[in-house]
C-alpha cells in the first residue's frame, strides 16, 4: 500500500505504526522529530498506537537548533 | 516622511519594484527589527537588513568573535577576533548604511530580560543556536503578540517558519525542547557555512515582507531544505489546539529558562 512520507510516495506491505515507520525511515530516535499525520500533530507518547494507513500523508519535522 | 535624493538613488532597485515602491521603502526605513544572535544566521540577516535601509536594528549576542566563527558568520572579519559580536556587527552595519540606528545588547536572553528587549521592535528574528533560546523567543513573542521568524540549520539542512499573532507557533510544531544530546548542535555536527547564508537571507526576506505588508509569509508553513541534494519543501502546518502556549488550554503562563545544553565541544563559546 502507498503512503506519502515527507512528500514522497512510499510503499509498505501493511499498516504500520509511527514508531516502526520512523525506524523504517532511519530516524534513529523519535526525540529528533515532530510528526504530522494528515496535517495533525501526533503526540510522541502516541507514536506506538498511531497507525499509518493507505494514502496517509506523514511528515517528519526535524528539530534544527543551529544558527550561529 | 519624504525620501531625499540620496535615498532615492540608494534604494532605487527596491523603489522600482511595484510591490515595494516609495511607500514600502519608507516603511522599511521606519521599521525596527531585532536580531537575536549575531552569528551564522544573524550575520547575513544584519547585512541585508542594513542594506535594505531598516531604520533601527537591534542586535542581541553575549559572545565575542572566535576564529571558528569566520567560516560562516560573514559580518565578522579576521581582525574582529575577540571583539564582542554585537560591536563587530554594528560597525559593519554602519558602514553599509550610516543612517541605520543600531542598538546592541551584549547579553544572552533569559526569561527575565527578553520581554524588555523585544518590546520596542516590530519584528523579531531568531538567529540563535540552541533550543532553550528558540523556545524562549517563541513563548515571549506569543505572549507579547510580536511577529517573529524562526530559523534552524544543521549540516546541510535548514528550516524556517514565520509567526504572526494567531498563526501556528513554534511550540505547536515542537512542543518542548528535545532531551539534551538527542539532537546535535552545529558545533557537534557541523554546518556548511553557506547554509547559514541561505537560511538567513530567507529570514531577512520574511522580515521585509512583513514590514511592507506584501507577499505571502511562511506562516502556517514550515520551509525545509536539504542543500546537499538541493531540495526545498514547504510543509503545511495547522495550529495545534493542544499547544502549551497558544492552544485553548495553555499551560504556560509565565516564561521560564530551560537548562542550556552543556554538551558542546566548543564550550568557551557561550550561547545566546
Amino acid at each position: 500500500m502507498k503512503i506519502i512520507v515527507n512528500g514522497k510516495e512510499q510503499y509498505i506491505e501493511k499498516e504500520i505504526n509511527i514508531t516502526d515507520l520512523l525506524v523504517k525511515n532511519n530516524v534513529d530516535t523519535p526525540d529528533m522529530v515532530s510528526v504530522q499525520l494528515n496535517g495533525e500533530f501526533v503526540r510522541r507518547e502516541n507514536f506506538q498506537n498511531t497507525i499509518a494507513k493507505e494514502n496517509d500523508e506523514i511528515d517528519f519535522l526535524y528539530f534544527m537548533g543551529g544558527g550561529k | 516622511m519624504v525620501l531625499n535624493d540620496e535615498q532615492i538613488e540608494r534604494f532605487s532597485r527596491h523603489i522600482i519594484l511595484k510591490e515595494v515602491g516609495v511607500k514600502g521603502q519608507i516603511k522599511i526605513i521606519q521599521s525596527k527589527i531585532l536580531i537575536i544572535g549575531a552569528g551564522g544566521l544573524g550575520a547575513p540577516i544584519a547585512l541585508y537588513l542594513a542594506a535594505a535601509g531598516v531604520g533601527m536594528i537591534g542586535l542581541v549576542d553575549g559572545d565575542t568573535v572566535d576564529l571558528s566563527n569566520l567560516q560562516r558568520q560573514v559580518i565578522h572579519f579576521t581582525p574582529d577576533i575577540n571583539k564582542p559580536k554585537v560591536i563587530s556587527a554594528k560597525e559593519k552595519i554602519e558602514l553599509i548604511n550610516p543612517d541605520a540606528k543600531v542598538i546592541t545588547y551584549k547579553e544572552r536572553i533569559y526569561a527575565s530580560n527578553i520581554m524588555d528587549i523585544i518590546r520596542d521592535y516590530d519584528f523579531i528574528i531568531d538567529g540563535t543556536d540552541n533550543f532553550p533560546a528558540k523556545f524562549l523567543i517563541n513563548d515571549a513573542c506569543v505572549m507579547a503578540g510580536k511577529p517573529f521568524s524562526h530559523g534552524g540549520i544543521l549540516r546541510f539542512d535548514g528550516q524556517a517558519m514565520t509567526y504572526v499573532p494567531g498563526s501556528t507557533c513554534y511550540r505547536c510544531v515542537f512542543q518542548s525542547p528535545p532531551p539534551k544530546n538527542a539532537v546535535p548542535s552545529c558545533s557537534q555536527a557541523g554546518v556548511l557555512g553557506a547554509i547559514a547564508g541561505m537560511l538567513g537571507t530567507i529570514q531577512a526576506v520574511e522580515a521585509l515582507k512583513f514590514i511592507i505588508g506584501k507577499g505571502t509569509l511562511l506562516t502556517n508553513r514550515l520551509l525545509t531544505f536539504n542543500a546537499f541534494n538541493m531540495e526545498f519543501r514547504t510543509v503545511p502546518l495547522h495550529k495545534n489546539d493542544k499547544c502549551p502556549i497558544c492552544g485553548s488550554n495553555s499551560s504556560i503562563v509565565k516564561l521560564e529558562d530551560y537548562e542550556q545544553p552543556s554538551c558542546d565541544l566548543h564550550s568557551k563559546e557561550s550561547k545566546v
